[in-house]
């Protein structure tokens, strides 16, 4: 997804040169019909209900805002949430490296079917992520005997939310490096072995900061799902108020008990957090292309 | 340091790469190894590195077996075809790489790597660039730097893998004289990689010529151009003439023409190769000569310092193309004009048996150079 970064950004320059061609340059009336179709859309599409979770969350005023924030299982909601993303997070972020790493660094037989499995958890409905973790886990599950016989929960608890996350966000990361690794090929990490760096040296100093820009936008990305996971996290959750009620489940319980403006002031919060996502990320893209226009002449 | 090989094999899938390679490198020679794309020799020099393994076979290194000794102990400095710097580091932190990684008891001090940055940075001419990126350098001069880098860990032995392979033709000639020069003030022994015949007859003290996996013949540029050892070096080092013929006592006909190369020691009708280069062919115009091959002109290319004169096989080498290089005085002198029927006769031909040439020599010799 870098790559398809880089190639977006410098999708301005070209279609400058495109525009100010006579031969290339369409009449001006389908210019704006496109541009209106595309805004309108836009407006219809994601700006209104982003402005409508403002609106309704602020319905009742302030005061009933922040009430619906700072109360106790709307904290602990965001503090599960925060959680499992902290967790999740650094997980995901050392399984992508590795499996990016070992996919595009080496050879060996099953490449292609990890490569396939890391897409697994797009492909698959998350509501059946939540039920591979109940069949494995819960207490008609596998394990499930032997876990309570030693006291251990997992379902209907914290580690199976923490399970479910890094489930469903595991292939950000990966996803984001392989394609970039595999751009950037071998050499720059042979050419470090034979100057006489050692394996991790050659990492630190090579690998990782010709692929940071990926890394940190995978990790946004990554980020930004594990916060916002609903599917996979409700069937493993159990819907436990101040206790397994991640920030959408929260939501959820809030607007079928009726309380439209708690609901939607912590949905703001989720928006928030989204429209902080768009901006780091929009910054994230233009570093890479900075860097990778410098590259492109290689 | 001397670098010797020992019946390296390598096989990639069912591709053989190399079958059976030995050679003897001596210790401050520059030396090229030449052939073909697919020829063995990348592969050859990456296992000579450790950046590849041998399936078997030894690599010596100043005598010592080196097979088990991991590339970073090897101290080769190893030169990439397209440069291979590191992208997010300035040309003074790149050539500063190797020492800065050393382990912490073995490393010079920051201000030890500094003098030797600047040194190596002067060494390849480039020290007014310490503190750029390397995409904001040329080509030749991310070349140069990548020089610079490996020579940074004082390797003992500098590999090169088509140093020039991505630059453009002027800065390959530029450079090429460059890295002689570099090569005689450092003497550092030294093998480079190429399929540029000129590159390597030019730059090397010795040259290692490679097909297929095998090593065709070993010598100074002088020896492998004028004595081919056979007839994929003969065609690999310069333009040149092939004719398909069979021996008939002390002469090689092809179809009802007849060739003397002076004296043949093959048996009476083996099939043969005769090759010429088209400096050492004769155009002759006169109807009564008898010898030499019957051909037409089909164009004469008279801008040079010497005419080319192209020709297409007629009777027996029917379908065959033949260059002939003549002054333009000569071409004026026997009033050649295109569409003329003339008989080509060799000054100087080399001739090859068939049937070995195709089957190739069986026994893999140690190639001392």
């Amino acid at each position: 997804m870098a790559g398809a970064v880089a190639v977006l950004h410098g999708a301005g320059d070209q279609s400058a040169r495109f525009e100010s061609k006579a031969a290339t340059r369409e009449p001006t009336w389908v210019k704006w019909a496109l541009i209106a179709v595309s805004m309108s859309f836009f407006a219809f599409f994601l700006l209104l209900p982003l402005v409508a979770v403002f609106v309704e969350a602020f319905r009742k005023g302030w005061d009933t805002y922040i009430n619906a924030l700072l109360e106790p299982d709307a904290l602990a909601a965001v503090r599960l949430t925060l959680t499992a993303a902290l967790i999740a997070v650094p997980l995901n972020l050392v399984f992508g490296v590795s499996a990016a790493w070992a996919i595009t660094k080496f050879d060996f037989r099953g490449k292609h079917f990890l490569i396939t499995l890391i897409d697994l958890p797009f492909s698959v409905s998350p509501v059946v992520s939540g039920l591979i973790y109940v069949l494995v886990f819960g207490a008609q599950g596998w394990f499930g005997p032997w876990l309570s016989d030693h006291d251990v929960r997992v379902i209907f608890a914290v580690p199976g939310i923490v399970l479910a996350t890094v489930f469903v966000t595991f292939p950000f990361v990966a996803r984001e490096l392989i394609p970039l690794m595999e751009a950037q090929g071998k050499e720059e990490e042979e050419a470090a072995v034979v100057l006489g760096a050692r394996g991790w040296q050659t990492f630190w100093h090579v690998t990782l900061p010709n692929v940071k820009w990926g890394l940190l936008y995978g990790v946004i990305l990554c980020n930004a799902r594990a916060m916002g996971e609903f599917g996979a996290v409700s069937v493993v959750s159990g819907h436990i108020r101040g206790m397994t009620n991640t920030m959408p489940l929260h939501v959820e319980i809030l607007y079928n008990e009726y309380q439209f403006a708690a609901a939607f002031a912590v949905a703001s919060l989720l928006a928030l957090l989204a429209l902080v996502t768009l901006v780091i990320k929009g910054w994230v893209e233009r570093q890479a292309g900075k860097s990778s226009f410098g590259n492109d002449d290689e | 340091m001397s670098i010797q090989v020992n019946n390296i094999r390598k096989q990639f899938g069912s591709f053989t790469a190399l079958q059976d390679v030995s050679l003897d490198f001596p210790t401050g020679e520059l030396v090229a190894l030449l052939g073909p794309s697919g020829c063995g020799k990348t592969t050859l020099l990456r296992i000579i590195a450790g950046l590849e393994s041998a399936d078997s076979g030894q690599v010596l290194l100043e005598g010592q077996d080196a097979s088990d000794t991991h590339v970073r102990e090897r101290q080769v400095g190893f030169v990439f075809q397209h440069y291979a710097l590191f992208r997010h580091m300035t040309v003074f932190d790149n050539v500063a790489f190797g020492m800065r990684m050393k382990p912490r008891a073995t490393r010079p001090s920051e201000k030890a790597i500094k003098a030797k940055v600047l040194e190596l940075l002067k060494l390849v001419q480039l020290d007014w660039v310490a503190d750029r990126f390397p995409s904001q350098l040329s080509g030749g001069q991310r070349q140069r730097i990548a020089l610079a880098r490996a020579l940074a860990v004082e390797p003992r032995v500098l590999l090169l893998d088509e140093p020039f392979g991505a630059l453009d033709a002027k800065v390959r000639k530029e450079l090429r004289r460059w890295l002689r020069r570099l090569h005689d003030e450092l003497h550092i022994t030294s093998i480079f990689v190429t399929h540029d015949q000129e590159e390597a007859l030019e730059v090397a003290d010795r040259v290692v010529l490679m097909d297929h996996g095998k090593v065709e013949q070993v010598g100074t540029p002088e020896e492998v151009y004028r004595h081919p050892a056979s007839p994929f070096v003969y065609s690999f080092l310069g333009s040149v003439n092939l004719f398909h013929g069979r021996v008939e006592g002390e002469a090689v006909h092809v179809g009802e023409d007849r060739l003397a190369p002076g004296k043949v020691d093959l048996a009476h009708g083996s099939e043969v190769f005769a090759f010429a280069r088209p400096h050492e062919i004769d155009i002759v115009v006169d109807g009564s000569e008898a010898g030499g091959v019957a051909a037409k002109i089909s164009r004469i290319l008279a801008f040079g310092v010497t005419a080319r004169v192209e020709l297409d096989g007629l009777n027996g080498s029917t379908g065959e193309v033949f260059e002939v290089e003549i002054t333009r005085a000569e071409v004026a002198r026997l009033g050649l004009e295109e569409g003329q029927a003339v008989r080509l006769v060799p000054s100087r031909l080399r001739v090859f048996e068939r049937n070995a040439a195709a089957s190739g020599a069986s026994q893999a010799p140690n190639w001392v150079i």
